[in-house]
């Protein structure tokens, strides 16, 4: 699904089957399969596959811009927090002072400051959405930091950089892989919850939120419309939980059945 | 003659409690001294203050030196050239002392590397050597694999090649062989041993049990509640104790070896 969602949004940059933002007074509400719309036209008659298939490129592109950003805003403080040192407590106490933060009311004050954009959405979910990351990851390297494996480490001479480049950002990668899935997820969510605000992309550019927005008007009338912006986001939103899920499958050695993890598995007495 | 490894009034304090109290231990190049005491008497304290390890908030008096130098009070950075190049050490627990996400070979290699500055490959080779010098069945295709695939005496193994890595003059090895099986255990004793006497290394072995560190040590200091308490040669504390906490220990250790043949096996 995830897959999918990155090919409709590289397939809708060249091509839609009409201009998602073009307006024909004379076929509106057009039932699905007809007149060569596939689901059909929305009140101004604008082709609503079309702008599904290009609100995917604002969706997909603020997942996975947001996902970069808490991940370093995540890994940053995390390690910033658990390396124990001077400042250390500071940097954890403010991780539980940022993670009190509502990720949307601070997406929705910067879009008042700054004017709503796909930038300060992705700032705001990525930092949002990045202390709770941090929060996570502290408490998992924290618990590696404590591990014999690197006390062994440390009786072997190595110093703080390596340890936590070899041994712990490895062993908390798991953690943080099904975290930052978790983040697109509720960053697709965020960025559909802010257009649907108004707080988020601004029009004319088609986004899943706006859409939702603009056809709620008509559910009563019209209930099929409104049922494919919220497909598509839901189906998204599931698709990215379950990634993560495969990705943290994938990097630990220890969830693998035996025998395909390692060749040497079997001369193995 | 300075000694290698000198221990010299060593008190540990953490948080208001005095867990180390006075405690003086001399090796010489090459010797090996058994430290036994109950769990909790301050044996791993004092082994990790060697190694300047110590958690956070530990207070620390006395003196500890190496080949005459002194150790306790250096900075961190000064305090890691010592550690795995002049001292290793053998922990515990082996299902934890390895990184389970790397291969034994990357963690075998990875000390060899930065201790001996030896390249890439040479580190590899070196990790194979290291690991069929520690007995290890098959070394070649054991170091491609992780250390959930290796059983408990295995994963002993490799903790004892990568303590071994930086080619040390003092082995620390902390209850090496207690989370281990008695037959596995006898195996990785005759391993330190071995090795021990190859290398001339110097050995601290730590463990509650007596008839292991008689096994393997000459002399034996013994700690009870973070004082030294007896401190002399195998066989006169083994069967002239004077202290009793020694005899407590030596009572205990009868008792257990009753139930468990392979304890008897271990008396001279």
């Amino acid at each position: 699904m995830v897959a999918l969602l990155l090919l409709t949004a590289l397939v809708s940059l060249a091509w839609t089957p009409f201009d998602p933002t073009l307006v024909d007074p004379s076929s509106p509400w057009l039932p699905p399969l007809s007149g060569g719309h596939l689901l059909g036209t929305d009140g101004s008659g604008r082709d609503l596959a079309s702008q599904l298939l290009a609100g995917s490129q604002i969706t997909a592109f603020t997942a996975v811009t947001a996902a970069v950003v808490a991940a370093v805003v995540g890994v940053g403080l995390a390690v910033l927090a658990a390396v124990p040192r001077r400042g250390g407590q500071l940097v954890a106490h403010l991780i539980d002072v940022l993670v009190a933060l509502p990720t949307l009311l601070l997406a929705m004050v910067l879009a008042a400051v700054y004017g709503g954009s796909v930038g300060t959405a992705v700032a705001a979910i990525g930092i949002g959405t990045g202390v709770n990351v941090a929060r996570v990851a502290r408490a998992e390297m924290t618990s590696v930091l404590g591990t014999d494996y690197v006390l062994a480490a440390r009786v072997a001479g190595a110093g703080t950089v390596r340890i936590v480049r070899r041994h712990v950002l490895p062993n908390v990668a798991p953690v943080l892989v099904v975290q930052l899935s978790l983040v697109l997820a509720l960053a697709v969510l965020a960025e559909a919850a802010l257009s649907y605000l108004g707080f988020g992309t601004p029009p004319p550019t088609p986004s899943w939120g706006r859409m939702l927005q603009d056809l709620q008007r008509y559910v009563t009338v019209h209930p099929l419309v409104v049922l494919w912006p919220g497909l598509a986001i839901a189906l998204v939103v599931l698709g990215f939980t379950s990634l993560g899920d495969a990705l943290r499958e994938a990097i630990d050695p220890r969830l693998q059945p035996p025998g395909r993890a390692a060749p040497a598995a079997e001369v193995l007495p | 003659m300075t000694a290698l490894l000198e221990i010299e009034n060593l008190t540990i304090r953490v948080a208001g409690q005095t867990l180390v109290d006075d405690v003086s231990l001399r090796l010489d190049v090459g010797e090996r001294l058994g430290l036994i005491g109950a769990s909790g008497s301050g044996k791993s304290l004092t082994a990790l203050a060697v190694l300047g390890l110590l958690p956070e908030g530990a207070r620390v008096t006395g003196s500890i030196r190496l080949d005459g130098k002194e150790l306790s009070g250096r900075s961190d950075r000064e305090l890691a050239q010592v550690r795995g190049r002049r001292i290793g050490m053998v922990f515990q627990e082996p299902a934890t002392a390895l990184d389970p996400l790397m291969r034994v070979g990357a963690q075998i290699a990875g000390p060899v590397r930065r201790l001996t500055g030896a390249t890439r490959s040479a580190a590899a080779r070196r990790a194979v050597s290291l690991a069929a010098s520690v007995g290890l069945p098959d070394p070649e295709a054991l170091v491609r694999a992780y250390p959930h695939q290796l059983s408990g005496g295995q994963r002993q193994r490799v903790g004892i090649a990568i303590a071994l890595a930086g080619g040390p003059d003092l082995l620390i090895a902390d209850e090496p062989t207690t989370a281990l099986d008695v037959t596995v255990q006898a195996e990785v004793l005759r391993l330190l041993d071995d090795l021990v006497r190859e290398r001339g290394t110097a050995l601290l072995f730590i463990s509650h049990d007596l008839a292991v560190v008689a096994q393997v040590a000459r002399r034996v200091a013994v700690l009870a509640d973070g004082r030294l308490r007896e401190h002399g040669p195998v066989a006169q504390v083994l069967h002239h104790p004077n202290d009793p906490v020694t005899r407590a220990l030596l009572e205990a250790a009868r008792r257990t070896s009753w139930h468990a043949p392979a304890a008897e096996a271990a008396q001279p």
